[in-house]
């Protein structure tokens, strides 16, 4: 082994604790990078190939009845590639074990041959058959939840009749990798199913013999998806089409996007920080090494070392640290990247994972974090470079410090002479104060980072539970029914109250512009589901106009006085162009909207709509039966229930075949909290090991640099009498301040990060609104100050061992 | 010359065990009495600053006694030797060791602050004639300026005992001397019991009794009859 080099082993050895604290930063850097850009490829990887084998499809469509005998047409529009026409319709299940209802998506599987589109995986048994009347493939979650096996049976209401269906396969399906049931916002796999039946059966159940009423078609690469959507919607349209659409708006993709949406957002955020604060820790260990050796390398340069020999034998030392946090790292990131990847197949279904981990990636996160390293120190090892031998060897001029006051303020003495020796050290490297408080403050804010979710997901329960959507179940017909149907609703058992609300799926344009929602027609001044304005107080509709989401108004860029154009997908040919009028609050999305229905010219509303789940638009009931021209029809009603009936209302909802689906809301909100705060505790943990390994990184460093800088002036004070307190407090007043500095900063950085991960988290589906309680701040400071607490106490210990007999008797 | 300020008894201290034991001191005794000046000499390795730092409190003994008065220093553990530093000790060092962030009447200050019966700084600082510059930083003072800063922080506190550890060491002769008068004035005006280590052998002649040191051991012991002044010195 070269000298240098041993010289280089035994200076790591002596530094390892700082080494290892920069190491572990940098690990925290490398595994952040890993595990996001990890688990984004390999749930990426997974979806495309599960996509790809199992064919699932570009284009989707539904309709009341659509002839089969058009199947030919749609194949022939250019790019079409396959085509399959299916029964799917919501039922409701009974099952055993289960007091309430669940409910299920039956979805037809065609005859004799594998489906073109959206085939299934057999995960156990096989698809059922046509012969067998009774046989069913079943989602392969729903199984679990129940645990069902292929020979069980349960019974399932269909088109008013209850039947036993014989479980013979369990499946998954592309089509639903995220399967959420009616009324809820997280899979509930007890409550919610897809099952599969066998197209001539459900022909029969469903009296739909030739006739089909949902489309999924495959394109061929580089097809014009708007292209066909808009010529399958004008060949849908006189069979009840509700219009055509890709798959962003498909329910399971469009959730997997998010997160994977959220994945990348999480790997261009989290791990550049780390890489900074590691980039700048090195910059400090190594610029005191040189400093401290600067006799050293005058010597070596005397003795012929070249610059950059010299040079290189520190960034090596650098190089070293930087492999030991990528080893670190890359062991953690794999082991937590698989673990966060199984999280994911266990939250989505998918039959295999591709755990996608690819040299490039170490080799990128590997070549980032030497690069952040060796950029930290290129100023100090360019100053080896420039230092003379002679110089070198000479001990460095004093440092000169500097008044913090001026000079008419020396007789003011406001603070102890330890107290102004931490002042002044502190203040007289302002840019290390500065970069020293901000990867403090970095800490905190990662910590409030992780821990505002909670406050804001309460916030989002809240208003949605307690504010907004107030009924304890939400039933849906099967098909619309006359205003009379509330009657029988309130005369199920234990309904205490019933309030009919009318849904239909409708395209909103604003030129270019177009916006799939279902609108949502409700009574005036109902009051178990409320639409509320942004201040959270509930808007009575009024008798015309609409009521849109901000998100909604946002994509489609609506400001009072626009106008939108309403298509009723159900009512084909049922155009209304509306006008907007402006709502006088100022507020830009807050909207007055005017109406027009073929000739007629409805009154103006005004319209706001604080929401954080999927895109809305609400009406009054009279109003959107009105434009819908076809009498007074409901699709369901919000109901409040007394308790101690709902065995029996129970019992009569199964029985009752114009009831489609119920959706209950004690249960959903149990599960979405649940499932929330499991997802939200994982990443806690996560977020507060990093941010205490980052808080630990930056002060156990600056304390441990500030102290071999002081080493000496320390053990003086230890020399003129000062008890060990005395003298630690020099070094913990001034870490004390970095750190207090520091909370504000993390604070505002906490908040504006927060901000950040909630931008990339909102889509169609989410907008989960911004809440940061104090708590949440304090909690977060408090952990950095445990974390800094230890290392001050590590520190601390180092200065009681300071050995002032041969501190003194050397120069610096 | 009165009751000794210092007694020390066979007083012993080794570094390291077996091979590499090195006796840095091998039974010294020896008073040290009120307002005495001492000087010690000797070689280097000769255990002078050994000797220094156990009476200072510094180090520990490894056998023998110390007393400082009726103090034994030998048997005082870490916070009683803090204590006794705090109270009756002045320390001046070869490189002066003072704080960089302080100025000159800051780094007095920092003493006295903490002192039981301390002289104000700006009298210490006027001992050693440096009222002038006391609002300075020690890198805006020169090294003659810097140890007298030293000076007037060891003496601010009115030790009973001074101890100095070659502080002319890094000075030239000029500047020296003024260090040597800021010494000499502290012991005479002050009554201040004052031990001066030095490889100087001219700068015995100011002192009342020289102890020569060799091998860990006091090897001599001569009492100057007639001192003489500072800028008398043959440096």
């Amino acid at each position: 082994m070269a000298m240098l080099d041993r010289k280089l082993s035994r200076d790591l050895v002596r530094l390892w604790a700082q080494g290892l604290a920069i190491a572990l930063v940098m690990a925290c850097g490398v595994a952040t990078i890993i595990i996001s850009v990890g688990a984004y490829r390999s749930l990426e990887e997974t979806r495309a190939a599960f996509y790809d084998r199992y064919r699932f499809a570009n284009i989707f469509a539904s309709a009341k009845r659509v002839p089969e005998s058009l199947k030919p047409e749609i194949a022939r529009i250019p790019a079409v590639g396959s085509v399959e026409m299916r029964i799917v319709k919501p039922v409701l299940l009974d099952m055993r074990a289960m007091q309430e209802p669940a409910s299920a998506l039956v979805v037809s599987l065609p005859q004799h041959r594998q489906s073109r589109v959206n085939r299934l995986y057999l995960r156990l048994g096989r698809l059922p058959s046509s012969r067998g009347r009774d046989e069913v493939a079943i989602a392969e979650r729903f199984a679990k939840a129940h645990n069902l096996r292929p020979g069980d049976r349960f019974d399932v209401i269909m088109n008013s009749r209850k039947r036993s269906l014989k479980i013979v396969g369990i499946v998954l399906s592309p089509e639903y990798i995220y399967a959420i049931g009616p009324g809820d916002m997280v899979p509930d796999d007890r409550r919610f199913a897809v099952i599969y039946m066998s197209q001539k059966v459900l022909h029969g159940i469903f009296d739909m013999q030739g006739v089909a009423n949902d489309i999924a078609i495959t394109t061929l690469r580089n097809a014009d998806e708007s292209m066909i959507i808009e010529r399958l919607d004008q060949l849908l349209r006189p069979y009840g089409g509700q219009g055509a659409h890709g798959r962003k708006d498909q329910m399971s993709h469009a959730f997997l996007d998010a997160e994977l949406q959220q994945l990348s957002g999480m790997s261009k955020v989290i791990p550049p920080i780390f890489l900074f604060v590691s980039a700048f820790l090195v910059n400090m260990i190594l610029s005191r090494l040189i400093t401290l050796e600067r006799q050293q390398i005058g010597l070596l340069k005397a003795l012929g070392y070249g610059g950059w020999a010299v040079g290189w034998h520190y960034a090596k030392f650098v190089v070293i640290i930087a492999l030991v946090g990528l080893v670190i790292g890359a062991a953690c990131g794999y082991w937590l990247g698989r673990e966060l990847t199984q999280l994911y197949a266990k939250f989505f279904s998918f039959p295999f994972l591709i755990f996608k981990q690819n040299a490039d990636l170490y080799l990128l996160a590997g070549g980032i974090t030497v690069a952040a390293a060796l950029l930290g120190t290129v100023k100090s090892i360019r100053s080896i470079g420039k230092l003379t031998p002679a110089v070198a060897m000479q001990p460095p001029s004093p440092v000169a410090y500097k008044s913090l006051l001026a000079t008419r303020f020396h007789s003011l003495h406001l603070f102890s002479q330890l107290t102004t020796m931490a002042l002044r050290h502190l203040f007289r490297w302002p840019f290390r104060l500065l970069l020293t408080s901000c990867g403090t403050a970095l800490s905190t804010a990662l910590l409030v980072t992780a821990m505002f979710t909670y406050d804001s997901v309460d916030f989002m329960i809240d208003t949605i539970f307690f504010r907004a959507d107030r009924q304890d179940a939400t039933i849906s017909f099967a098909s619309d029914k006359s205003q009379r149907a509330i009657e029988d609703v309130l005369h199920l058992p234990g309904v205490i109250r019933a309030e009919p609300f009318r849904v239909t799926p409708v395209k909103l344009r604003n030129q270019h512009r177009e916006v799939r929602l279902s609108i949502f027609g409700s009574r005036p001044g109902t009051r178990l589901n409320r639409v509320l304005d942004k201040d959270l107080q509930p808007i009575n509709l009024p008798p015309n106009g609409i009521v849109l989401s901000q998100r909604v108004a946002e994509k489609l860029r609506l400001r009072p006085g626009d106008g939108v154009e309403i298509e009723f997908l159900e009512k084909h040919g049922s155009l209304s162009s509306v006008p907007f009028v402006h709502s006088g609050s100022g507020y830009a999305t807050e909207f007055g909207v005017a109406q027009t229905v073929a000739s007629a010219t409805l009154p103006a509303v005004v319209g706001v709509a604080q929401n954080f789940v999927g895109l809305t638009a609400n009406m009054s009931l009279q109003g959107l039966n009105r434009l819908m021209g076809d009498g007074r029809q409901i699709s369901g009603a919000r109901i409040l229930i007394d308790r101690d009936q709902q065995p029996q209302l129970y019992r009569a909802i199964k029985s009752m075949p114009a009831i489609a689906s119920i959706a209950l809301q004690g249960l959903s909100y149990q599960k979405f909290r649940d499932t929330i705060e499991e997802n939200i505790a994982i990443m806690n943990r996560v977020y507060v090991a990093l941010a205490v390994i980052m808080a630990f990184g930056v002060i156990y460093n600056s304390a441990r640099i500030q102290l071999s800088e002081r080493a000496r002036e320390l053990a003086s004070l230890r020399v003129f009498g000062f008890t060990r307190a005395e003298v630690s407090r020099v070094l913990l007043t001034e870490l004390a301040i970095i750190i207090l500095l520091a909370q504000p900063l993390g604070w505002v950085l906490g908040y504006a990060f927060s901000w950040g991960v909630l931008k990339g988290f909102q889509s169609d589906l989410f907008r989960v609104p911004l809440v940061v309680h104090t708590s949440t701040f304090a909690t977060a400071s408090l952990i950095v100050l445990l974390a800094a607490a230890l290392s001050a106490l590590i520190v601390r210990r180092r200065i009681n061992q300071l050995d002032l007999v041969s501190v003194l008797k050397t120069r610096e | 010359m009165s009751d000794p300020v210092f007694r020390s008894i066979n007083l012993t201290k080794i570094y390291g065990t077996g091979e590499v034991e090195v006796r840095a001191l091998d039974g010294v005794t020896m008073d040290l009495n009120e307002s005495e000046m001492v000087v010690l000499l000797g070689p280097s390795g000769s255990g002078k600053s050994t000797f220094l730092n156990i009476m200072g409190g510094l180090d520990q003994a490894s056998g023998g006694q110390v007393y400082y008065k009726d103090l034994e220093l030998t048997a005082c553990n870490e916070s009683q030797l803090t204590r006794y530093r705090r109270d009756h000790v002045g320390f001046v060092f070869q490189f002066y060791n003072l704080i960089p962030s302080l100025t000159a009447w800051e780094n007095v200050a920092l003493v006295t602050e903490v002192s039981r019966a301390p002289m104000t700084p700006d009298e210490a600082l006027a001992m050693v004639d440096l009222s002038d510059r006391a609002h300075h930083f020690p890198a805006q003072l020169s090294g003659g300026e810097q140890q007298r800063v030293a000076i007037a922080r060891a003496i601010a506190k009115k030790p009973e005992v001074l101890l100095c550890d070659e502080p002319t060491g890094a000075l030239d002769s000029k500047t020296g001397i003024i260090v040597l008068e800021a010494l000499d004035r502290i012991n005479q005006e002050l009554g201040t019991t004052t031990l001066v280590i030095t490889h100087n052998a001219g700068i015995q002649q100011i002192a009342h009794r020289v102890l020569f040191f060799k091998d860990g051991r006091i090897e001599q012991e001569r009492v100057n009859q007639n001192r003489l002044a500072p800028n008398e010195v043959d440096w």
